[in-house]
């Protein structure tokens, strides 16, 4: 209905006043309808993180900058903006300013295909799933060229354990994700949520059928984006800060930009595939307003499982690297292989499946 | 000219440049980044076929995981490449032969298929371009697939028994063992009755 609504009032005009400019300049527009609210939600997120990890340290977190400390993050983000850029003196240069770009786009090219509402996506592609494995795959290239071309040995260990760490879990990624293409039959997303709404609400979707691949994607999403308890690459205990421990001001803000996108990212991702995206949990029984499907149920979703990771990081000590090792290659790719086998059986047996519960 | 010839040959121009300049720069990690451009190019390419699959499992594979590991490589064994470029001209007539060799290869099967095979029907409405070749591949040519699965199989055993060694006497750790510890196999409490040194309590 929303997207009805600009379609018919911003997009129409604007492509039969100016033609194809007027469907560029309608691009644009959807790109920056998600980019904006992406970089506010990250600074709120900050703000959040700080507070809850303050709460279960049973400290204050931050509260004096703006209304609960509220304008905290923004302040950080003035100093850091307004702060020296440094540049080691036998860095490789162009790689060493390029790096947190090319770590920065995939974070955000993954949101095209993102579905927010039913028909509200900005790319409705076929091959979503597929592209969205890409692009997180991608993400990986900025850490390793930041952490080679600052020609620092800490950087250089933690890019290393990064590009091991992503490459190993992305594989678990992939076959949990598997799991979901085979239970919904698509690998556009908006199918995916479409196949998860069926008449029992919640116990549709797919973290019921497939609860070993939903632990397991989420934990390895945790892993991908290098958060803590999986936050090797930037041991503070080992290596100070790691990949990026040469970078300062503007481009460190943009490798911080990008690690908090890359969750909030996940937490939506994980809401879409597994718990049954824009759809209530009481779908289908006729509880008026609760069962009416939309924006603010993923909405809902994602912000747990972004608490999920805010959580993970006040409970859990880090990893010892080789048991994230261990934990990616000998427990997770074996279950994953066994669950997809399960998966195709239930598919099979017309158990799941799209309109079948 | 359409929009799409000169995306076409934007694409085949940069793709043309990152790949010469794969062989040229002096940079082995510059070099290894360029074939990332090239993988990328080349992606871009396929998608301009309407291939999405393939254009996506390009990037998802070689840009996404095989290049990492190769970078990785590269990175850590900091090669150094004027040493391997010093036999260019003595080693140039056998490359020049075997490259000749392959693009007659090469030429003969994409004429040989070009007369010989007809070309799988197009995309019916509807089904996607995934849904599509799946099916290609799992009926019709099923036999092919499932040889390139055992072959690759077959490597990656290989590849796992040639680089796998026991070494004796190394100290090293069980993290299945560590993860599966109790605090019984730790830590032993005693039990100590308190004795009072007799002053006031």
């Amino acid at each position: 209905m929303l997207s009805h609504f600009f379609h018919s009032w911003i997009h129409d005009p604007l492509v039969s006043m100016f033609g194809v400019g007027g469907l560029v300049v309608w691009l644009v527009l959807c790109i920056l309808a998600i980019a904006v609210p992406v970089i506010l939600s990250v600074a709120l997120y900050v703000w959040w993180e700080r507070k809850v990890l303050g709460w279960m340290h049973v400290r204050m977190g931050p509260n004096s900058v703006g209304p609960a400390g509220l304008a905290q993050t923004f302040a950080d983000v003035f100093k850091l903006l307004l702060k020296e850029y440094f540049m080691p003196q036998s860095a490789s240069k162009f790689l060493f300013v390029v790096a947190p770009l090319i770590a920065l786009v995939p974070a955000f090219a993954a949101w095209a295909v993102v579905p927010f509402d039913d028909k509200v996506v900005l790319a409705d592609v076929n091959a979503g799933l597929l592209y969205l494995l890409a692009m997180t795959s991608l993400g990986v290239y900025g850490i390793i060229l930041a952490g080679w071309s600052s020609n620092s040995k800490y950087a250089m260990l933690g890019a290393m354990r990064s590009a091991a760490q992503v490459v190993s879990y992305e594989i678990a990624m992939g076959m949990a994700l598997v799991g979901v293409l085979i239970c919904a039959g698509s690998l556009n997303l908006s199918d995916i949520v479409r196949a998860q709404g069926g008449h029992y609400g919640l116990f549709s979707w797919f973290w019921l059928p497939l609860l070993p691949l939903f632990v397991i994607y989420f934990i390895s999403g945790v892993a991908e984006t290098n958060r803590a308890p999986f936050d090797v690459a930037e041991g503070e205990s080992e290596i100070v800060a790691g990949f990026h421990v040469e970078y300062s001001g503007a481009p460190f803000a943009v490798f911080f930009l990008t690690e908090y996108a890359n969750m909030i990212l996940i937490s939506f991702l994980a809401s879409v595939l597994f718990l049954g995206g824009w759809l209530s949990p009481f779908h289908g029984a006729g509880w008026g307003f609760l069962s009416a499907d939309g924006w603010w149920w993923l909405f809902a979703k994602a912000f747990g499982f972004a608490f999920f990771y805010l959580w993970f990081r006040a409970a859990f000590p880090r990893y010892r690297y080789d048991q994230i090792m261990r934990l990616g290659w000998k427990v997770f790719v074996p279950i994953t292989i066994v669950w997809v086998l399960v998966a195709g059986c239930l598919v099979y047996f017309n158990i799941v499946g799209p309109g079948k519960v | 000219m359409s929009f799409e010839l000169i995306l076409f040959y934007l694409f085949s121009f940069v793709l043309l440049i990152a790949a010469l300049g794969v062989i040229t720069v002096k940079n082995s990690v510059h070099a290894a980044l360029l074939l990332v451009l090239t993988f990328f190019t080349a992606a871009a390419l396929w998608l301009l076929l309407q291939a999405e699959f393939l254009a996506v499992a390009l990037v998802l594979v070689y840009v996404g995981a095989v290049m990492v590991l190769f970078l990785f490589v590269v990175m850590m064994l900091d090669i150094k490449v004027e040493p391997l470029r010093e036999g260019f001209v003595r080693y140039l007539p056998v490359g020049a032969v075997v490259a000749l060799v392959m693009l007659v290869e090469m030429l003969g099967l994409i004429g040989l298929k070009a007369m010989s095979a007809q070309a799988l029907p197009p995309d019916p409405a509807g089904a996607s371009n995934t849904a599509w070749l799946g099916n290609a591949l799992f009926t019709q040519f099923l036999l092919p697939f499932e040889v390139a699965a055992v072959i690759l199989t077959v490597a990656l055993v290989a590849a796992v028994v040639l680089t796998l060694r026991r070494r004796t006497g190394v100290k090293s750790q069980n993290p299945a063992r560590q993860v599966a510890v109790k605090a019984s196999e730790r830590i032993r409490i005693v039990k100590m009755e308190s004795v009072s040194k007799g002053g006031t309590p």
